[in-house]
């Protein structure tokens, strides 16, 4: 046990050397990407988390998947390079919030059946446009994550994102507050809550998009609502919910990576399963703190 | 038009999927109202209210407030919803919830003034020196005060009110409505209630609403006009707190 322990640890230290190694570019890649992202995950995850609308991103999340399929589908058999699969993940996304959330402001009763399908035919989808392309393509890395396909222009496009998701969300604070509280109230008071919903749902999409390359469209729903979940058992108000869940969020994805790479293991799920442990766990602490 | 009438209901029909709520309403309320909404589950007493806010629209007839259609002039009206729906752990403190009584369409963020008009109706409902505490570390009363000083806020000359009591013990049922009696000398109110004992002694007239709706003067209240509301043979239970001191009859 003990030689187990100081093997790990041995390990962490090695994984936090070889950030220092200039052939291991894409660490410092994914441990920058990972920071960046956390601030939009801390943000919109918080919104997800108390308007309850986990499953809504969940469905636009692999809806994604549509989208890189028609991208790669373009790149190659089309000859459209410039169309990679990240501009193909955001315009799925962007057009499947849109369309997600008409359905659950317009369709009532079926809503849960048509997003339900909007969800697995987003993902089929995707999986026949690879079919239909020549050449060999690691599923697995979309669904689940691959730290080695991060490259400098995904950071900067993170970066720009992120500039999006907070400015829009400190200027409509108000009003996104009161969307995830009681838009019944919000529309008397004169306001469009249907735009701000909608708009609210878009930004939920962009920022699904971001994490894809480190955690897949699988997981990521995960990493977008368990730090906000943790956030609230202690935040009182909502922008302190926020700003612990950025600090969770980014906690996790440099703690998951690094772990990752000291242990050989797949980077998505290592994240995962570090965030989803510790949540289980303080449930379960408060559970019994309130007994 | 009649300028003494706040709201005024003139033929509105109302059906959800072929199931008619309200059919041939017609209701003149004047200014300085005090009504207690009052009927069976089901009966249409939030459709009523969600009418005269313009968040439904009617099938048939004309609904006007200070003779203008509903959703010209929400601004004038302020709403305390049946808290239920709302999510009991949002993380929001008090402040933050009254304050969207100021939510505008012009501005984007609160500003001082919006915050002093916020803390006059936490005064008012009697929540002073709550602002900064969480809503959900409010019980049930404190929440439905809250909710009213959202209302209020705004600076309404209507103010309309689904269930308040739902929920509540009695001593906070009797502190709400005397809120609410103090607030009525600026103010139109209409009430839904399930306690129609209970509320007759505050109220100035009963709206029974069951498909059909009938205003009445408090004093008119009978076993023969609830048999009539209610479609039955009932049997009528006085809810009366006191007595007086000759003790009461039974009629």
């Amino acid at each position: 046990m003990i030689t187990g322990a100081a093997t790990k640890a041995t390990a962490m230290i090695e994984a936090i050397q070889a950030l220092l190694d200039p052939d291991n570019l894409f660490l410092r890649y994914a441990l920058v990407m990972g920071g960046l992202a956390s601030v939009s995950f801390g943000i919109i995850g918080t919104f997800v988390t108390i308007k309850r609308i986990g499953y809504l991103a969940g469905a636009i999340s692999h809806s994604v998947f549509g989208g890189i399929g028609l991208a790669i589908f373009l790149q190659v058999n089309v000859g459209l390079s410039w169309f990679d699969p990240i501009l193909g993940a955001t315009v799925a996304a962007v057009i499947s919030a849109v369309i997600i959330g008409l359905v659950s402001l317009h369709a009532k009763e079926r809503e849960d059946t048509i997003i339900g399908t909007l969800w697995a035919v987003g993902m089929a989808a995707g999986i026949l446009f690879i079919d239909r392309t020549a050449g060999y393509f690691n599923l697995s890395s979309y669904l689940f994550g691959d730290i080695l396909l991060i490259s400098k222009k995904d950071l900067i496009f993170v970066a720009c994102l992120d500039v999006l998701v907070l400015g829009l969300s400190i200027l409509f604070f108000n009003r996104f507050f009161s969307v995830c509280f009681d838009s019944e109230f919000m529309s008397l008071r004169g306001l469009n809550t249907s735009f701000f919903y909608l708009l609210l749902l878009v930004l939920t999409s962009l920022t699904v998009v971001l994490l894809v390359r480190i955690v897949g469209i699988v997981l990521v729903i995960a990493l977008l609502t368990i730090p906000s979940a943790i956030a609230s058992f202690y935040a009182k108000r909502l922008w302190q919910m926020m700003l612990f869940s950025i600090l969770l969020c980014a906690f996790f994805t440099s703690t998951g990576l690094l772990l990752s790479y000291a242990l050989s293991l797949s980077s998505g799920p290592t994240i995962i399963i570090l965030s989803g442990a510790t949540y289980l766990t303080l449930l379960i602490f408060h559970k019994w703190i309130k007994n | 038009m009649e300028t003494d009438h706040d709201i005024i209901l003139e033929n509105v029909s109302f059906a959800y999927k072929q199931n008619k709520i309200l059919e041939d309403v017609t209701l003149f309320i004047h200014k300085g109202e005090f009504a207690s909404i009052v009927g069976p589950n089901g009966g249409g007493k939030t459709t009523l209210l969600k009418l005269i806010l313009g968040l439904l629209k009617p099938d048939q007839g004309r609904i006007r407030i200070f003779g203008e259609p509903p959703e010209q002039v929400r601004q004038k009206i302020g709403y305390m919803p049946q808290y239920a729906p709302l999510d009991m752990n949002f993380p929001a403190t008090v402040m933050d919830v009254v304050l969207m009584g100021r939510l505008a369409k012009k501005t984007l963020w609160f500003a001082k003034k919006d915050r002093s008009e916020a803390l006059a109706a936490i005064d008012e409902v009697g929540m002073t020196g709550f602002a900064g505490t969480g809503f959900n570390e409010l019980s049930g009363g404190q929440r439905q005060r809250i909710l009213i000083a959202r209302a209020l806020c705004s600076r309404p000359a209507i103010l309309l009110l689904d269930e308040p009591t739902a929920n509540v013990d009695h001593e906070t049922e009797v502190n709400l409505f005397s809120i609410l009696q103090t607030l009525n000398a600026k103010m139109t109110i209409l009430v839904v209630s399930h306690d129609l004992g209970f509320v007759s002694k505050y109220v100035k007239s009963v709206i029974c609403v069951n498909r059909k709706v009938v205003i009445h003067p408090t004093t008119l209240m009978n076993g023969l006009l609830i048999k009539d509301i209610y479609h039955g043979d009932l049997k009528m239970v006085r809810h009366d707190h006191r007595c007086s001191h000759e003790g009461h009859s039974h009629d």
